[in-house]
């Protein structure tokens, strides 16, 4: 046995050296955080919201079309994928089949770590280049591509978390499985559902990858589906590597405007969240 | 007695015929809505399938012009048509794996810290911290990156390096601040959250008994955490850094920004590199010709199969502990 002196000086530098560890972990991501408050607020005006960008060389100018062309991609994405992983997440717990549901778990467990720049690769090969174009359905594809399997997990957890009472006691009264499916255990599942689809639209609105070579981005307002769109993560991309120090403060305040949105999303699903247990 | 069994067997079987005729008009509903959603369920098979179809198709004419040359050669010239992938190969792996080995040790302390050694609140509003962290856009970290981060390497960090660790390879060259050092520290700052985040769910898994038991025979907290907790949650953990490098090879944005984009092997972290999907984001758009966009597609298909292979086997070290830690509860 060693010295107990010793053994508990370990286990205090131990601690110490884990202390510091967390220390260090957060210390850039709070220099980010500080960065794009500090940045963002100076940079950001009215116009931002209410302008698109100016050509190369004029001052001023935002980002309206970009903060447009991300809610309608957002919008159609959710449309496309939504209905897909809800009910999918449905067959998965009401018809569960066994050896097929594990591979489709597995699969969206897989799909879902699978780079989202391949997903843009692939919306690419499958709508812009039949469509002769870059699209904003083709961005919208791509989005709902990268929500589906997240929808689809985050759904089925909340669904079997619905006691098997409140089945049984609908099933019971004669109703069918599928009114009982829709009507009693997604509606009683309905917080926790909506709390993974703000998750996943969260996720969604930060892709800049999957749109670079589908939604392509537009320095103009886009008029139809079928045109390239703007979109806000594309133009702070766009924006940030561009040598002008005009265009570094648009993409600063860019940057702010998405986080607000992100952190509004996941305080919103994570209130949700919480709301579920209490209830 | 025998009689009677019967006389009710076949009551009850009347009253189930009767039933399901009740329940029939649900049936038919019931049938389409198990096929409808199974379709949306399969999806997701299908999904995955048309991936690696698609990858495949589009990246033969590469693959049979170049062969393995493709994986061996270094040479990446769009006017001539010539294309070979090794430096972006040899830039995504070893940003990657520095990137883990730099991010693992850290974020494990860290669950530990909020898990075993921080007061629950503390390590509650740390943990939902770094959470709401890793759900900030990777272009952001790009964005960053390259403003701030990159500038101040070039300025502070890497002339210190050059100054006093230059006789070293790994340190030769003139500082540039874009560089693999840069996509290095931005890859790690990036996974960080999300190894730290699963480390933190498994150790949770570990059955408080567990401590108790260590803590119980006079064991340090130290040694408790060596003793039960670190070797009931390590396969867990590994899942956690095995998803991790799943995420920095596959990490685009941030990277691409911040990693200078030149196709080169240098052993120097001041060099310019490029990875895989920098490659991808900066010229699939603007692919000169058909064989252009095919070599990037079957790069993208590399990064596919890799992605594929290491989240297969993430997702069962994690599935095969929180089923565990499931089953223990239940």
């Amino acid at each position: 046995m060693q010295n107990l002196y010793l053994r508990h000086f370990k286990s205090y530098t131990a601690t110490a050296l884990m202390l510091l560890a967390t220390l260090i972990v957060l210390t850039p991501l709070c220099l980010i955080f500080i960065h794009i408050l500090k940045m963002g607020f100076s940079s950001l005006s009215l116009d931002f919201f209410t302008q698109i960008p100016k050509p190369t060389g004029e001052s001023g100018g935002g980002m309206a079309n970009g903060l447009f062309g991300s809610a309608l991609l957002i919008l159609l994405a959710s449309c496309l994928g939504l209905p897909i992983g809800v009910l999918g997440a449905v067959y998965l717990t009401e018809f569960n089949g066994g050896r097929l549901a594990t591979a489709i778990r597995f699969s969206a467990d897989v799909l879902a770590g699978i780079p989202s720049i391949i997903t843009g690769m692939v919306a690419y090969t499958l709508l812009v280049l039949p469509m002769k174009g870059f699209s904003t359905l083709a961005g919208a594809v791509a989005l709902s591509l990268i929500m589906i399997p997240i929808v689809l997990r985050t759904t089925e957890e909340q669904l079997k978390m619905v006691p098997g009472t409140l089945r049984e006691a609908s099933l019971a009264l004669g109703v069918p499985l599928w009114r009982t499916s829709l009507k009693v255990i997604l509606k009683s599942a309905s917080k926790g559902v909506v709390t993974g689809i703000l998750l996943a639209i969260a996720r969604v609105a930060g892709e800049t990858a999957p749109l670079l070579f589908t939604a392509l981005g537009n320095q103009f307002w886009s008029r139809k589906l079928t045109e390239p769109i703007a979109a806000l993560p594309l133009q702070i991309f766009s924006f940030a590597i561009a040598p002008y120090e005009d265009w570094h403060k648009l993409a600063w305040a860019g940057a702010l405007v998405l986080v607000v949105i992100m952190f509004t999303l996941n305080l919103g699903a994570r209130l949700l969240g919480r709301q579920k247990r209490y209830s | 007695m025998q009689q009677h069994d019967s006389a009710v067997l076949k009551k009850i079987m009347a009253t189930e015929a009767e039933t399901s005729c009740a329940v029939r008009s649900g049936a038919h509903g019931d049938r389409i809505f198990r096929w409808l959603t199974f379709l949306f369920a399969a999806a997701v098979l299908l999904i995955l399938g048309l991936m690696i179809f698609e990858m495949t198709k589009e990246s033969l004419p590469a693959i049979t012009k170049f062969g393995w040359g493709f994986i061996t050669g270094s040479n990446w010239d769009a006017v001539q048509g010539d294309f070979a992938s090794l430096p972006f190969l040899y830039g995504s792996i070893v940003s990657s794996i520095l990137a883990i080995l730099l991010a693992t040790p850290l974020s494990v302390a860290t669950a530990l810290f909020i898990t075993e050694v921080a007061p629950k609140r503390v390590g509650g509003m740390a943990a939902s911290l770094i959470e709401l962290l890793a759900a900030i856009p990777s272009v952001i970290y790009g964005l960053w990156g390259v403003l701030v981060m990159a500038p101040w390497l070039q300025q502070t960090v890497q002339p210190w390096f050059v100054e006093h660790l230059g006789f070293l390879p790994f340190f030769s060259g003139a500082p540039y601040g874009v560089s693999m050092m840069a996509g290095v520290l931005i890859l790690a700052i990036m996974i960080v959250p999300i190894i730290t985040a699963i480390s933190r769910e498994v150790l949770l898994a570990v059955p408080q008994s567990q401590r108790e038991a260590a803590v119980a025979l006079g064991a340090t907290k130290w040694e408790m955490i060596r003793i039960a907790v670190l070797p009931y949650g390590r396969s867990g953990v590994l899942g956690g850094v095995i998803l991790g490098l799943g995420r920095a090879i596959g990490e685009t944005m941030a990277v691409t920004m911040v990693i200078g984009n030149t196709p080169q092997i240098s052993l120097s972290l001041l060099s310019p590199a490029y990875t895989m999907p920098s490659v991808i984001a900066n010229e699939f758009a603007e692919a000169t010709n058909a064989l252009h966009s095919s070599a990037l597609m079957e790069i993208g298909l590399m990064l596919l199969v890799v992605t594929l292979i290491i989240n297969a086997l993430a997702r069962l070290l994690i599935w095969k502990v929180t089923k565990g830690q499931k089953g223990g509860a239940a």
